[in-house]
């Protein structure tokens, strides 16, 4: 794949006609939705800010649309299950929330041609599979600046779950947006294997805090890093959710996940029936990604650089892999004056400068 | 706080909910029952602590319906077991799998709630002492506990008369129920205690450690801490090196990434599980040991016309 | 009066029926109450549970991809557990199935030939084979508890299919995202009937119970490792071997579960993932153990384990019901069903005053 967000013209003809036969259903009839969640819903994370969508959707298109959920569907074979039973039972759109559904999403989708489908985060698509994620880096940078102005150490801590691309950019956006701010910041990373489990996040949230972080954030589902940093009186930033609930105190800002728009536009082109298949990264300006409310302790002045970077982000004229990027090693990856295409930002795997420690396998 | 003292600190912490669970399932297979169910009674007593503490605004209250509540699951296994005779391999695992669900159902209202957890004692002036302060006198109330259980546990096994029958039950229900002792009513108390001690694993991991409340927040230790009681060859000061070392070691490892040494992060996590192997390997060779501590009739079922 | 639990001379036939039946009856009261407590209408949550998953082909198809893995698995566990042989590593075995047997097929992604298939399958019942010799080895040789062994390698296997899909074995166009190629057709197992999910994986486990059936009860080595479970002292007064009783359980359990796990990812997967079963191995163990260790009863079991898991999702599309909701049914069924197996090899009756009750029999049974 050469770019995630890329309409061919051939794709767009062939998704168009199977759409038409997908969005033509009686007026009446209202159209089934159907989510595929890799978790318990829970109050925060990736799975709650799916639901925050489905409900948000709901909500906007009322009775033109009737959806329903499956939580906790285990990736690979057991999902395709799931998929298909939406299919058959006569749901015109499915979203598929996590990687994993990759593939069991294109088997269901070559034999219900007519049903659309959305696949969360992946790389593959069809003529009636449209694959959707968000620029969470966009976000990683701006939380990075405050994290990079209110740090006192200079270090950050970052707890991640395992080194596939979206994480390994998230830190990176993460130190490049310390580093705008403050040159000396260096981010130490501890990876937990492990997407979810409290107990290993909040013990690594405290190794990286007796290191001597003073801001902590993470890449796994719970909210414990977060309120780890709140009981030893660090600085946090939360991610998918706000989670300043966890942590008043602690929290400095979120990434937050908004699927609602998305998925609010995706259902009105099926009733429409102008769906059609693309490949969408939508960032800041798509409203996909958001900062959380800051926090009160951050001064003004850090207030407003990081609202520039943001209207910058927004309006095209910044890039959080803007050059001069430099990896660990200090050789130059992208020049001055250039930015990092999405090509080269779905590969990534290696290391800014300030990122400490090597990055594993 | 230098950097040795936040490792042991943070050792300790990893380290407890291990050792309530463990000492717990040490006595449940003293008295010659496997309950493969820890897991479950863990979760279990999570939620439920973690419920009460949230409604009731009361940590302590939420503890105790923890112990209760590891108590109560315990109890549906020892009735499974031990009266109706099932299969104890497969009854645990089945605890587990009601756990699992039990608690997710019951945790359904409490995922958004955010507790205060519990503060250290910090005994003034005494914690101030460096290393040794924080150490000795400012760890948080659960931890004490769990050293005073450690002391009862073993005074209990070694020194008392009833530790005495117990292991003498584990050892041979047969003989012990010859000579005229209930071997079925003592196994329900060992059982229940076995709850109980879970519960409290539990609810360490929900109101202290982590205080929240998720799904399955336990994440596999209560199979670990089944795995720490055959680690310590049924002896409880083994228990508690086995959950400090267990602990350690992923601590000792997240160090050892944030000071950005390169190793297979897979690797380090397996070293646990291989270290218990090892050391079983090493205290099974000796038939003597085995004999001297492990329960002769562990898993196997007892009815007194037998 | 109290009541009393004695044993029967004879395990009862009758029972052995009987008992499952009042399981399921007793389950579904329970359901009964709790879906009314719930506030549903019983009928509906039954109908969602036990019918709506079923009630076409591809549902059918589906209830045999789930219940072959289970039964492949629990009729190997259960030949050992007839002997006393408590391998509970099977999550492990088929994990490490899975690793070897995937791994030929990722070896020969790029070739055809009808000697992949079967060189796979051979590959993953070594794999397992080779997982459980493990225990088996140091049960034998340093007499280790082959239980905590096996648990303990669950987790190793695991973190072993993690490295290999993290680091070498990841699709190299997959952008470093945790799965491997997707096998190539000459690595899948065919699908046996038409516009379901059914591979020939649910043929090898029909095999198995086939296989399993002989062994135990017209094999003389089947023969011997009961007697072996049964009674230790009397196996070896007769010159049994137990060390070969140990190593043949756990080598057959072992290598039901590795090709179990490669019919997993040579069948509904269809490529190598950090996780490749969720959790089949350790239900197994309670599908054996509902089965009563019958290679029948397991077939049995199976099936209603794997409606159970079907159930749970109906219920969840159908109902709205949570996940949580379903871990408590499934398990209060499997209560239920352990604890009806009493009655097979026990009476209940109402006791006798105290005078006449033997003096070495006190009545802790009661209690």
């Amino acid at each position: 794949m050469s770019s995630m967000k890329r309409r061919t013209s051939l794709k767009v003809l062939c998704a168009a006609a199977a759409v038409m036969m997908a969005g033509g259903a009686l007026a009446d009839d209202p159209l089934k939705i159907g989510f595929v969640y890799v978790s318990p819903i829970g109050d925060a994370g990736w799975t709650y800010q799916h639901e925050q969508g489905r409900q948000a959707m709901q909500e906007a298109l009322g009775a033109k649309v009737e959806s329903k959920y499956i939580e906790d569907v285990p990736e690979g074979g057991e999902s395709e299950r799931v998929i298909r039973q939406f299919a058959a039972d006569g749901y015109g759109l499915v979203f598929t929330t996590s990687f994993g559904y990759m593939n069991p999403t294109l088997k269901v989708a070559k034999r219900y041609p007519k049903v659309a489908f959305e696949h969360a985060t992946g790389y593959k698509s069809a003529k009636n599979v449209g694959t959707y994620v968000a620029r969470f880096y966009e976000g990683r940078y701006l939380a990075g600046i405050v994290a990079g102005g209110m740090t006192k150490t200079n270090v950050a801590g970052y707890v991640a779950a395992f080194p596939i691309p979206e994480v390994v950019r998230g830190i990176n956006a993460f130190t490049q947006g310390m580093r705008s701010v403050n040159p000396d910041a260096e981010v130490k990373v501890i990876w937990t294997s492990s997407w979810f489990d409290p107990g290993r996040e909040s013990e690594a949230a405290d190794v990286l805090i007796a290191q001597g972080a003073d801001v902590v954030t993470h890449h796994t589902d719970s909210t414990a890093v977060v309120q780890a940093a709140e009981e030893k009186g660090v600085w946090a930033v939360g991610y998918h959710s706000d989670m300043s609930s966890y942590g008043p105190k602690a929290q400095l800002t979120a990434v937050r996940h908004h699927w609602g728009d998305f998925y609010t536009k995706t259902a009105q082109q099926v009733l429409d029936g102008t769906w059609k298949s693309e490949n969408v990264w939508g960032g800041i300006k798509e409203g996909m990604i958001d900062i959380a409310p800051l926090n009160e302790a951050v001064p003004e002045d850090l207030v407003k650089q990081m609202a520039a970077a943001e209207a910058g982000i927004r309006d095209g004229t910044l890039h959080p892999f803007q050059g001069p990027v430099k990896n660990q090693a200090g050789e130059i990856i992208i020049p001055e004056g250039e930015v990092m295409t999405d090509d080269q930002m779905v590969k990534m795997e290696y290391y800014v400068e300030g990122v400490q420690g090597n990055l594993p396998d | 706080m230098d950097t040795f003292t936040a490792i042991v600190l943070a050792t300790l912490g990893a380290g407890t909910p291990l050792v309530f669970a463990a000492l717990g399932e040490l006595i449940t297979e003293k008295s010659g029952v496997l309950n493969l169910g820890v897991e479950g009674m863990m979760l279990v007593g999570a939620v439920c602590g973690f419920a009460v503490a949230a409604d009731s605004g009361s940590i302590w209250l939420g503890v105790l319906t923890a112990v209760a509540a590891g108590a109560a699951m315990a109890l549906v296994f020892a009735v499974l077991t031990l009266t109706f005779q099932a299969n104890q391999v497969a009854s645990g695992l089945a605890l587990t799998i009601f756990g699992i669900g039990l608690s997710a159902f019951i945790g359904l209202g409490y995922t958004s709630v955010a507790l205060d957890g519990m503060d250290p004692v910090r005994i003034p002036v005494l914690s101030d002492i460096p290393v040794v302060g924080p150490l000795l006198f400012g760890l948080d109330p659960l931890m004490y506990l769990s050293f005073a259980l450690f002391g009862a546990v073993t005074w209990f096994l070694y020194r008392s008369k009833a530790g005495l029958l117990l292991r003498g039950i584990g050892e041979a229900p047969d003989s012990a129920h010859a000579i005229g002792y209930p071997v079925i009513r003592i196994r329900y108390l060992a059982v229940l205690f076995g709850g109980a001690m879970a519960g409290l694993g539990g609810a360490y991991l929900a109101l202290v450690y982590t205080p929240l409340w998720v799904e399955e927040m336990t994440a596999g230790r209560g199979w670990i801490a089944l795995a720490l009681v055959v680690f310590s060859t049924w002896r409880p000061g083994r228990v508690m090196l086995g959950a400090y070392l267990f602990g350690g070691v992923t601590i000792l490892q997240f160090h050892v990434q944030g000071l950005g040494i390169d190793l297979p992060s897979q690797l380090l996590s397996m070293l646990p599980y291989l270290a218990t192997i090892f050391v079983l390997v090493l205290i099974s060779r000796d038939i003597n040991t085995i004999r001297l501590n492990a329960p002769a009739s562990i898993g196997q079922a007892f009815h007194p016309s037998n | 009066m109290r009541i009393r639990i004695e044993p029967r001379a004879q395990p009862s036939r009758l029972m052995g029926w009987l008992s499952p039946l009042l399981a399921v009856v007793l389950t579904l009261v329970t359901g009964f109450l709790f879906s009314a407590f719930l506030g549903m209408n019983p009928v509906d949550a039954f109908h969602a549970f036990f019918v709506a998953p079923v009630d076409d082909l591809y549902g059918l198809g589906e209830l045999g991809v789930k219940a072959a893995p289970l039964a492949l698995i629990a009729v190997g566990l259960a030949i050992g557990f007839r002997s006393n042989v408590w391998n509970i590593g099977a999550e492990g075995q088929l994990t490490f199935g899975a690793l070897v047997g995937g791994g030929v097929a990722l070896w020969a992604y790029e070739m055809e030939g009808a000697w992949i298939l079967p060189a796979m399958i051979l590959a993953g019942a070594l794999g397992g084979m080779a997982w459980a010799s493990i225990p088996a080895f140091l049960r034998t040789r340093f007499n280790t508890n082959e239980i905590l062994v096996s648990l303990m390698l669950n987790y190793v296997a695991l973190l072993c299919l993690s490295y290999l899909v993290h680091g070498p074995w990841r699709d190299p166009e997959g952008f470093n995202f945790p799965e491997s190629r997707l096998f190539s057709e000459s690595a899948m197992l065919p699908v046996i009937l038409e516009d379901t999910r059914l591979h020939a994986g649910a043929l090898l486990a029909l095999v198995a119970v086939g296989l399993g059936w002989v062994f135990v009860k017209k094999s003389f080595i089947g023969y011997q490792m009961q007697v072996a479970g049964l009674a230790d002292t009397a196996a070896r007064y007769a010159g049994f071997n137990r060390k070969r009783m140990i190593w043949m359980g756990l080598l057959i359990g072992g290598a039901a579960a590795g090709i179990a796990g490669l019919c997993e990812v040579a069948g509904p997967i269809g490529q190598l993932l950090p996780s490749v079963s969720p959790g089949y191995g350790y239900a197994a163990i309670i599908v054996a153990f509902v089965g009563r260790l019958h290679p029948v009863g397991i077939l049995l079991a199976s099936l209603l384990m794997s409606l159970l898991y079907l159930g749970g999702e109906s219920a969840q599309m159908e109902l709205g019901l949570p996940s949580a909701v379903t871990g408590v049914f499934q398990g209060v069924l499997l209560f239920y069903l352990l604890a009806a197996d009493l009655f097979i090899n026990f009476r209940i009756r109402g006791a006798t005053p105290q005078g006449l009750r033997s003096p070495s029999k006190p009545a802790e049974a009661s209690s």
